[in-house]
């Protein structure tokens, strides 16, 4: 089937990563369930709602870098880590 | 807090899991998929990387057709949201005339997209078009397949006609659901109409006009079958909209590759919109 649909090592990797976030966000949700509360951003969120607003904001990171500039994705890969991990403890 | 939930029914969702996976997870990913590689044929795929999306965002076509797609949203909501108000206030409360309104208000719903395109491409015709012929003998010069300017008043007045009676009618049962003690605290006051309008139909009606924007903004962002049919995307592409520019794309040229990367940068900013206007709205409930 991986033949079959052409599926490529970088694609399987990326989804990888999205199903391991998700597995332990549900996992440390489990463990350690958490309240609305209110950080930097405007409005009062849980912790899958600074997840979601990080991983959204990483693909428009990538993006515009790909748009605007010849600089190597790592550099976008590095900064979308950095936002999310601020997103998430301080978001 | 000592009570212990059993989550045990959260197993009953599983079906409905894997039919969503395979309805649209799966495809989603194979969309990803797609868009990292250059495909001639079963068998002959290349690895290209981010080429793709590189080629996309910096592809003029696509960004003058971004634009204009915004362009025709923001378009579709300023008319659309203030005459959908004023026709659902205009609108009788109650009674057979209140009935044969909405019915009358809503026909244009029922009409489907590619009925609509026709209907309007032969009214606006300037031979045999009623709406065409009559602006023409006004004196006006009016062509929608030859004019720029015409083509877009003409696909704008067209989305107005088929989507205007959807606000009124939300709005209608905005207003419909305001309770009476209102109206009459505001007589007593003295209130004039407009301060009734702006004090109490207005911020009661927020709820339904947040709706009516997301769905409007949604459909109109997404439309394709109307201006196909009505213009075929022209004069030249001045009327060819995201939807169709993917379609040529996709279909008419089989670039499955570059297709891929660019429905990719379409659903993440359908994505990030819905979720903007979604997070308006339950914003909006808490507050209450």
């Amino acid at each position: 089937m991986v033949a079959w649909m052409n599926w490529t090592p970088t694609v399987m990797v990326f989804f990888a990563v999205i199903v391991a976030i998700l597995t332990v966000m549900t996992v440390y949700e489990l463990v350690a369930p958490c309240t609305e509360r209110k950080g930097f951003l405007p409005i009062e969120t849980t912790r899958g709602d600074r997840l979601f607003i990080g991983l959204l904001s990483a693909a428009y990171i990538h993006l515009t870098f790909l748009a605007v500039s010849d600089i190597t994705l790592w550099a976008a890969l590095t900064i979308s880590v950095i936002w999310l991990l601020i997103l998430l403890r301080w978001g | 807090m000592n009570k212990i939930s059993d989550n045990r029914a959260w197993w009953l969702v599983l079906p409905v899991f894997l039919l969503v996976a395979f309805s649209a997870l799966i495809p989603l990913m194979t969309v990803v998929n797609y868009s990292v590689q250059d495909i001639f044929g079963p068998g002959q795929a290349y690895y290209v990387g981010t080429e793709w999306f590189k080629e996309v965002l910096t592809d003029q076509r696509l960004r003058d057709s971004l634009i204009r797609q915004f362009a025709f949203s923001g378009a579709v909501l300023a008319i659309q949201i203030p005459l959908g108000i004023g026709v659902a206030l205009m609108m009788p409360k109650s009674g057979v005339k209140g009935s044969l309104c909405l019915i009358l208000v809503a026909i244009p719903l029922l009409i489907p997209w590619n009925v609509v395109g026709t209907i309007w491409q032969i009214f606006a015709r300037g031979d045999i078009g009623l709406f065409g012929w009559a602006i023409n003998q006004m004196g006006m010069d009016y062509n929608y397949t030859g004019d720029t300017l015409d083509a877009w008043l003409t696909v704008l007045l067209m989305d107005v006609w088929h989507w205007t009676p959807l606000v009124a009618l939300l709005c209608y049962s905005g207003l419909r659901a305001i309770p009476e003690a209102f109206y009459q605290a505001a007589e007593i006051d003295r209130a004039s109409k407009w301060a009734v309008f702006r004090y109490i139909q207005l911020p009661r009606l927020k709820s339904v006009l947040i709706i009516a924007v997301l769905l409007r903004f949604m459909d109109s962002f997404m439309i394709y079958i109307e201006p196909f049919v009505l213009t075929g995307g022209g004069p030249g592409s001045s009327t060819t909209f995201l939807s169709q520019t993917l379609t040529t794309m996709a279909i008419g040229q089989f670039d499955l590759g570059r297709a891929a990367a660019f429905s990719l940068i379409y659903f993440l900013i359908v994505l990030l919109i819905s979720w903007l206007f979604f997070t308006a709205i339950t914003h909006a409930d808490k507050e209450k």
